[in-house]
């Protein structure tokens, strides 16, 4: 599936929620499903440091797309880490390059990617971003 | 008769909603909320006498100078300080903390010490660190026990000749402590150090005396008791605002300036370069006499019944730890809950309407001693009301049921 699509997909799932209760609810289910980085990775050069939570992002290269593990100490980070992956990973560099994240703003999350959100996470993004870009130039 | 209903319709913002709930604003040791006397203030000064000051003839500059004296005098009244030019308008805490600093360091040499404690906030770290960057001296910290107290008997060992300023808060912002400094001032008066005293989060619950206290500095912000943000009060012993060299340059500072040569204005002017806030300045008086129309004897009384409620209420939930256990605190809580990160019930209780700190909240040795990565921090001011506390209660006890 292409990033647009699992990014529908995911505003699908999301629509099926009346309340903010639900859709942190559904959050904290998908943190726990989360492709935890292998604790090799989990030190402190991937460390995203956000002012409260801290968020590790680990990327490598297979058969041309990009595969990301993560983690952070904060469940809802977690939560939304997950979405972000199941969007970027096992994708290739140019379409990862090519991405938004605009789908956020329609799942209600808005907030938590705002850049004065102290949660790490507009830094993950840039991370994996960063992650792309050096693959792409390797290619 | 203290009336916290009365009270809290001074505050327009309390009857808000967030979130679709009604606003619990427990972020108190933030930024405190304003009372509509301050926010009129604001909209007479820019409405009715907005000029410059301290230059102007005409009648306008001299109706804005004149308030903005009123308020220094208000506050020196309200510290008990000797002196009106002991009391200096700064930005805030931070800048008042920053000016000493910067002036201690053309006295100093290598080898003295500057002692901060334990309990600092960072911006009571950060510029002692620079000025023995710069000076060579050494900075020596103040231990504190688990319960979140500083060690008096470890303070009275690290004191000595070498030391030449001690600087610890009234009251800790990250626990809630409230610091011994009689003791701490009067001993280190023995080997000759000065005190600066930083009163960011004890002047929105107590009246310091200066003059009672000793101290040879005192800084705090308006913006933490219930004044306007961006001004601050340095109150300075006048033998040390004279020793001490100016920060900045510029207007206003000066006595007589030549390209050879620039002597300064006496005390205040000395240490208030520039156009000040001048509708901080004044309205930082209307915030203090309405702190103290309030009384501060009722504010203290009924915070305390504030911080027990809350305290009992807190401890009724399974797992949660309170960090800062000293007797004598003000009204803040810090807590965590056990297996669940502060971020996380922060961001949920929001969406119930509750506004308190989560982090490290600018104190990350105090954060680093207790090995955890932050807390959730309540405060409550004299207009938080019991029934708020039960709300918070019931949205923390939600939040750990989604996240356990």
């Amino acid at each position: 599936m292409t990033i647009k699509e699992i990014q529908d997909e995911i505003v699908d799932e999301f629509s099926m929620f009346d309340d903010w209760m639900q859709r942190y609810e559904y959050i904290i289910e998908l943190g726990k499903s989360l492709p935890l980085i292998d604790e090799q990775y989990k030190v402190d050069e991937n460390i995203i440091k956000g002012c409260q939570s801290k968020v590790w992002v680990h990327g490598e290269e297979q058969d041309g797309k990009i595969v990301f593990t993560a983690d952070s100490d904060a469940i809802l980070t977690k939560g939304i880490i997950a979405i972000l992956i199941r969007t970027f990973s096992n994708q290739s560099p140019k379409d990862i390059l090519d991405a938004n994240t605009d789908f956020i703003d329609e799942i209600g999350l808005k907030e938590h990617l705002s850049p004065t959100r102290a949660n790490g996470l507009v830094s993950m993004i840039k991370q994996i971003k960063m992650y792309a870009l050096a693959f792409q130039s390797k290619q | 008769m203290f009336d916290v209903q009365k009270v809290r319709a001074d505050f327009p913002i309390l009857s808000q909603k967030v979130n679709g709930k009604p606003l619990v604003y427990f972020d108190n040791g933030a930024t405190s909320q304003k009372p509509q006397v301050v926010i009129d203030a604001i909209s007479k000064y820019y409405s009715e006498i907005n000029a410059n000051i301290h230059r102007g003839v005409h009648t306008l500059s001299q109706l804005a100078t004149d308030a903005y004296e009123v308020s220094r005098n208000t506050i020196q009244n309200h510290l008990n300080a000797k002196y009106n030019h002991e009391i200096i308008f700064t930005s805030g805490t931070t800048f008042g903390i920053n000016l000493v600093a910067n002036g201690f360091a053309s006295l100093l040499k290598a080898g003295d010490e500057v002692m901060v404690s334990a309990l600092e906030h960072h911006s009571n770290i950060v510029p002692w660190q620079f000025l023995c960057e710069k000076t060579g001296a050494k900075l020596v910290v103040i231990p504190m026990n688990e319960k979140g107290e500083l060690i008096l008997s470890e303070f009275d060992k690290l004191l000595s000749e070498k030391t030449k300023i001690v600087t610890v808060n009234h009251i800790s912002n990250a626990l809630g402590t409230v610091n011994p400094i009689e003791y701490i001032i009067k001993k280190a008066h023995g080997v000759g150090a000065a005190v600066l005293i930083d009163g960011a989060q004890a002047t929105p619950h107590l009246r310091p005396d200066v003059q009672a206290l000793e101290c040879d500095f005192y800084v705090f912000s308006g913006h933490k008791v219930c004044g306007p943000t961006g001004v601050g009060i340095l109150y300075g012993k006048e033998e040390w605002l004279r020793k001490l060299p100016p920060y900045q340059g510029g207007g206003e500072m000066i006595a007589e300036v030549t390209f050879e040569k620039t002597t300064y204005a006496d005390l205040p002017h000395k240490f208030e370069a520039g156009t000040p806030n001048i509708s901080g300045g004044i309205v930082l008086g209307t915030a203090i006499d309405y702190m103290n129309s309030i009384g501060f004897d009722n504010i203290a009384a009924y915070e305390q019944e504030l911080l027990d409620y809350g305290t009992k209420r807190l401890l009724e939930i399974e797992g949660l730890t309170i960090y800062g256990t000293s007797e004598n605190k003000a009204s803040v809580i810090s807590f965590n809950i056990e297996g669940i990160h502060p971020y996380d019930i922060g961001t949920i209780i929001d969406k119930l309407g509750i506004a308190v700190r989560t982090g490290h909240h600018c104190a990350q040795p105090i954060m680093n001693f207790f090995n955890i990565p932050g807390t959730i921090r309540a405060s409550f001011a004299f207009y938080n009301t019991k029934e708020e506390i039960d709300i918070f209660v019931e949205a923390v006890k939600k939040a750990q049921m989604m996240l356990s």
